[in-house]
């Protein structure tokens, strides 16, 4: 057996992983554009095989997470807080469980949409997924934050992307408002169990948005010494 | 003296032992940010340690060896007992040797430099009597040992600071890597040159003014800066590489920064650490071939070639199989983090070679990858295990000293 004592100063960054970690997140969340579009055509083999994957990269990015935690005891000197770091990933791993939860309960109900807000609920769907992957297009320069030690232009450069991550998600807080008032208008002629699940989904596709804006708050708070 | 071959014999034999275990052991430990941070394969890592590391044991270990050789106890005192020194010199190689053994085997991380300043402090004071222990020399090598790593991280830290500074905050990092990285590499071959030169080189036959030492440290700084300017012009970027991570090429260009730095870290450390095999040896032999204790008896610097042959044997048979490990075990050190820590370390290293202190290289890098670490440049330092290497000094002397007792009065059992 060779061991070394000095190679064990070195832990492993947690950057990468957290990187790799908000990838798989943002593939999960990406896939709610083909399921919707299959769960509008009531196409629920479909939705159920997309829903099947949604569910296995939740279930890596869980991995991915346990293994980012175990890496991280305390007495690790890192370059930003501990608990930012720890807090960021809980956040990252929050937007693939969204992801699951919606496709779970629109399967399990075989949910069916009105045609009012069909079309502008897969542009909203679109327009959370955007959030994310621009929350994962930050968390992408963490590497790059760290070589530099969080200073200078690529400092900037990550302010400027927060802030069009904020951008990104006024904007699907607006969808949401519209598809609201719409489904509003015509609540009175639905079920009334499936209008409160219709909110309820509205609601989560919402929330999607919302926690991958936080990612990217969180990613602030690392940035602030 | 009676036995005079048998204990020039036995010193050789035990010196070698232990030389051996710091080729072994220790040297990986000094490759280790070198070849952690991927800018060295396996076996450059081990050329460069192989040559520098007997360059720098031959070229200036004769100070630190010094040292250990006579530096510690008070040969006025012991002039009427030149034998009870050799026992006891014999005793703490011996010592030393089987407890860094001992804890390469369970894994604890020892400095070579403590077991045998323990050892040799445990011998005089406990064999001989406390009052021929130089202690005031003592202290101020239980000092270094504090100051070392304090140091080191100081200087990694500003190291460290200024390459973010000068190349990674820039516009065109890439550009200013061009032009800052053979400032850099001039500034290694002007440090390690001139201090070795100011301690002088008249073993081999070179004798030299402080002007002389000045424009040659300058020349050769020169020299290996200009040869990179070449190295880093013929490096190939590819801008596709920058797309995942932005530094890709900037880092390469440090890529040719570490090689040198290794080159000097590896000289450093066998400048300090030959001389914990090589003292005892060298202090053997000149009592037994004179017969008494002269503060005067020159040094024959065959010993060092001795140490030298010694810790690349460890090198070779078991050492790169340990460099191998630390290379895989260290994930995530960037060449230019790890310039900062290993050039840091060298630096330090090499003054007190050439002041003629004994510090342990390890601690003087752990001391500057913590420097780095607060500069916020390295992904995760595992602070644990940083305490257990300092921890392990307090434990280390004792353990020496404790040896090295029983060592002596067997010895002075079997002989007298």
């Amino acid at each position: 057996m060779v061991s070394n004592i000095f190679s064990n100063i070195f832990g492993a960054s947690p950057v990468r992983p957290l990187q790799k970690h908000m990838g798989i997140v943002t593939d999960c969340v990406s896939q709610l554009t083909p399921y919707f579009e299959a769960v509008l055509q009531q196409d629920w083999s479909q939705a159920k095989s997309i829903y099947k994957s949604i569910r296995k990269q939740e279930r890596e990015a869980d991995k991915v997470k346990k293994e980012l935690r175990m890496n991280l005891p305390k007495g690790m000197m890192l370059p930003v807080s501990r608990r930012d770091l720890l807090e960021l990933l809980t956040m990252q791993d929050n937007v693939a469980n969204k992801a699951k939860d919606i496709a779970g309960l629109i399967l399990g109900r075989k949910m069916q949409f009105p045609e009012v807000i069909r079309e502008r609920l897969l542009e909203f769907v679109a327009r959370c997924i955007n959030t994310c992957e621009q929350a994962n297009t930050t968390v992408n320069e963490l590497d790059e934050l760290v070589e530099t030690g969080f200073k200078g232009s690529e400092l900037q450069l990550v302010e400027a992307m927060i802030e069009k991550l904020d951008e990104i998600e006024s904007e699907t807080d607006k969808f949401q408002i519209s598809i609201r008032s719409s489904l509003y208008k015509i609540e009175k002629d639905l079920q009334p169990v499936d209008v409160i699940f219709l909110y309820s989904i509205i609601e989560s596709v919402g929330e999607v948005a919302d926690i991958s804006q936080r990612v990217g708050s969180r990613l602030q708070l690392l940035l602030a010494r | 003296m009676e036995y005079a071959t048998i204990f020039i014999a036995l010193a050789i034999i035990f010196g070698l032992f232990m030389a051996w275990g710091i080729g072994a052991n220790d040297v990986a430990n000094a490759m280790a940010t070198s070849v952690g941070s991927k800018a060295l394969t396996l076996k450059q890592a081990i050329i460069i340690a192989a040559i520098f590391e007997f360059a720098g044991a031959y070229l200036a270990g004769g100070e630190v060896t010094k040292t250990i050789r006579k530096g510690m106890l008070d040969s006025a005192m012991l002039a009427g007992s030149p034998d009870l020194v050799v026992y006891g010199m014999l005793a703490s190689l011996l010592a030393a040797g089987i407890w860094l053994l001992i804890a390469s085997k369970m894994g604890w991380p020892v400095s070579t430099t403590h077991s045998i300043v323990g050892a040799i402090v445990g011998f005089a004071a406990v064999g001989i009597g406390v009052e021929v222990v130089q202690w005031g020399k003592v202290g101020s090598i239980v000092a270094s040992w504090v100051v070392s790593p304090v140091l080191s991280g100081v200087i990694a830290f500003l190291l460290f600071m200024s390459v973010q500074k000068l190349i990674l905050l820039q516009p065109d990092p890439l550009k200013m890597a061009r032009r800052y990285v053979p400032v850099y590499i001039f500034a290694v071959g002007f440090i390690v040159t001139l201090v070795t030169l100011f301690k002088g080189l008249k073993h081999i036959g070179l004798h030299t003014t402080a002007l002389q030492n000045y424009s040659m440290a300058v020349g050769f700084g020169l020299l290996i800066s200009i040869i990179s300017i070449f190295v880093i012009r013929n490096i190939k970027t590819d801008p596709a590489a920058d797309k995942d991570f932005g530094f890709t090429n900037v880092e390469k260009i440090f890529g040719v920064l570490m090689m040198v730095t290794a080159s000097a870290m590896a000289f450093a450390h066998g400048s300090n650490d030959v001389a914990n095999a090589v003292g005892p040896i060298a202090a053997v032999i000149s009592i037994s071939e004179s017969g008494a204790l002269t503060q005067k008896a020159a040094m024959s610097p065959w010993v060092l070639v001795l140490g030298g042959v010694g810790i690349i044997a460890g090198l070779m048979m078991y050492g790169r199989r340990v460099i191998e490990t630390v290379g895989k075990g260290i994930t995530d050190l960037t060449p230019s983090r790890g310039f900062a820590a290993t050039l840091a370390a060298a630096t330090t290293v090499v003054i007190a070679s050439g002041t003629g202190l004994p510090i342990s290289t390890t601690h003087t890098l752990v001391g500057a990858v913590l420097g780095v670490g607060f500069a916020r440049g390295i992904g995760a330092v595992n602070m644990r295990v940083v305490r257990t290497i300092f921890m392990s000094w307090i434990v280390t002397l004792p353990a020496g000293a404790l040896l090295s007792i029983m060592f002596f009065f067997m010895l002075k059992g079997i002989f007298t």
